[in-house]
């Protein structure tokens, strides 16, 4: 038997039984357990790359309720490296404003606005049953034209063996148990992971002692697509803090900060709740719309992360491994991006293209991005919720004087949006002998800009390359990985800007998850080849 | 001239700074603390009439 834990909100990948159950166990290069974002992304990245990858998941789809809702550029450019970007960005709400308000008066407002020429927008807002939805669409897309990805619906993985190079899963289906072996099994089974759990792993880090109200309200609103944060909101009821936001299909989003001792219960009771709705909207629009309540809830949250996000064969990612404070929207979001680290690293190993150390990278490189996600989600929920009469003093003397005076302003923290990680200084990174912008160092993410009728990011990833500007350049080859060169030889004014500087020409070598790796002004095929080995572990 | 521009880089990490320095510390202790900080930046800042400015635009 397998428990429903949720609702769904989409039946995605409903269970059908396989002749595996009924065989010995049979060994799969990859086996991810969890069908949510970060497993789907995974599935889709490495069946594009040609090793399968088998998804397991206890339920048979996208399950129902307040999950993810703000998706980052970085996240788009990453689905839409694997195809199911557009359809996100179809769907979504796009937003850049964002205003915060202490009391009754505006404090100021921000434009996420990003320079013009990318593909994507800065955010968008997207409920995250539809963020799984297009990638399942995606990964169907992909198996009919061969793509090796098999996702099993309510199958629940109720025990983990580990042996030296393999694990034994025993996986609970709605006809019983069947067992299936692993070379590597990637966790990506939530912030409450039974199979770290099952492994005896801890997951310390920091409990806020704080409530949040959600509820996700249906109604025709001509409220304007921006981002309202108050800090002591003046409508009655409304706790601490209160935010709204509007997402697709006509449902805005509005959190309450309710403080720590709250009867659940209590609060959670529908008159009361829309006593407290009633009041926040009656207070921007002067008298309660027409609204229905979809989904309500209360959550609490922690800042932590594993210790190692690598265990032998066994590796975490998403929530599984690290889980932060929802202001800034870095949970998603940087679950995505272990996703984009892990999967080309996964399937070089696997095609014997790289020593299994390689994958000690993706834990160095994604251990270090939890850390920081950690640290702005720790610093913003400090400044919303001062633990001492002083910090709130602090708090609110900051609040009154951006309202004056522009200094104040960056130290408003209602969230510190997420931005990609860079790896600046890290192992697998190389020469920096161009004289480039600093957007554009090793370590960082490329840049997107427009190139001929599309963007340079539609060109770029998936595999290594070679980005020549108006230099010659060939592929290079080295340990049997090849990075396939990408000509321009009159980049666009945003791509000389963004990647040239004040250089005339420029070569860079970019990883498949597109950081890039190194720089020179000039093609040198020995540089680049030795960039190559670094890039994988092989110096 | 007073500079009331953003000129403090990593504003985060600076304000997370200023509140752990008051870890521990009762109200009065850190008043305290907020008066002597107040007198070693403005003897840092050294000009009286940059001081009078601070003084206006913190009203």
């Amino acid at each position: 038997m397998v428990a429903t834990r949720y609702k769904t909100a989409f039946q995605l990948y409903p269970y059908a039984k396989v002749d595996a159950q009924d065989n010995a166990a049979a060994r799969h290069p990859v086996v991810i357990v969890g069908g949510g974002p970060i497993g789907l992304a995974l599935a889709l990245d490495l069946g594009l790359k040609g090793t399968p990858a088998l998804v397991l998941d206890d339920h048979d789809g996208a399950g129902l309720g307040s999950k993810a809702i703000c998706f980052a550029k970085r996240t788009l450019d990453i689905a839409n490296r694997m195809g199911a970007g557009q359809s996100m960005v179809d769907k979504g709400v796009v937003w850049n404003v964002g205003k915060v308000f202490h009391d009754d008066h505006k404090v100021f407002d921000f434009n996420l606005q990003p320079e013009a020429g990318h593909r994507n927008p800065a955010f968008i807002n997207l409920q995250q049953p539809y963020f799984e939805k297009y990638f399942v669409d995606a990964i169907r897309e992909a198996q009919a034209a061969g793509t090796p990805i098999e996702i099993r619906g309510q199958n629940c993985v109720t025990a983990v063996e580990n042996h030296d190079t393999y694990s034994t899963l025993t996986v609970d289906t709605p006809d019983g148990p069947y067992q299936i072996e692993a070379d590597y099994l990637i966790a990506c089974d939530g912030a409450r992971s039974p199979i770290r759990d099952m492994m005896g792993l801890s997951f310390d880090g920091r409990v806020f002692e704080d409530n949040f109200l959600i509820a996700d309200v249906h109604m025709k609103a001509d409220f304007p697509t921006e981002r309202w944060f108050w800090f002591e909101p003046p409508f009655k009821g409304s706790g601490q803090s209160a935010l709204l936001h509007k997402q697709p299909d006509d449902i805005w989003r509005i959190d309450f900060q309710l403080g720590w001792d709250i009867d659940r219960e209590y609060e959670l009771d529908p008159d009361r709740i829309r006593a407290r709705v009633d009041a926040m909207l009656a207070s921007q629009v002067g008298e309660v719309p027409h609204y229905e309540l979809e989904w309500t809830s209360i959550y609490t949250f922690q800042c932590r992360r594993m210790e190692k996000f690598r265990h032998g064969n066994v590796i975490f990612a998403g929530d599984s491994a690290h889980q932060v404070s929802p202001f800034g929207a870095r949970g998603a979001n940087s679950g995505v991006q272990d996703a984009d680290n892990l999967a080309w690293k996964l399937d070089l190993v696997l095609k014997g293209l790289a020593d299994d150390t390689l994958l000690d990278s993706y834990a160095t490189e994604r251990e270090h991005a939890a850390d920081e996600n950690i640290l702005n989600s720790s610093r913003a929920t400090d400044f919303m919720t001062p633990k001492t009469e002083v910090s709130k003093t602090f708090r609110n003397a900051v609040l009154e004087l951006a309202n004056k005076h522009a200094f104040a302003r960056p130290l408003v923290n209602s969230g510190r949006l997420s931005v990609p990680c860079s790896y600046i200084s890290f192992d697998l990174f190389g020469d920096d002998s161009l004289n480039g912008p600093d957007g554009t160092q090793p370590g960082m993410t490329c840049p997107d800009a427009p190139h001929g009728d599309g963007f340079i990011l539609d060109h770029l990833g998936g595999g290594f390359s070679v980005l020549a500007l108006a230099s010659e350049a060939q592929d290079v080859t080295a340990h049997g990985i090849t990075a396939k060169v990408m000509s321009l030889a009159t980049p666009s004014e945003a791509l000389s800007a963004r990647y040239l500087g004040d250089a005339h020409q420029a070569v860079y070598l970019i990883r498949p998850d597109q950081h890039i790796v190194a720089r020179w002004p000039s093609f040198d095929p020995s540089a680049i080849a030795a960039a190559l080995k670094t890039a994988v572990g092989k110096a | 001239m007073l500079n009331l521009n953003p000129n403090i880089p990593d504003p985060d990490g600076f304000y997370e700074e200023l509140i752990r320095s008051h870890e521990g510390l009762s109200t009065e202790q850190s008043d305290a603390f907020n008066a002597r900080l107040i007198l070693v930046l403005a003897n840092h800042i050294g000009e009286r009439n940059i001081i009078t400015q601070a003084l206006e635009a913190a009203k």
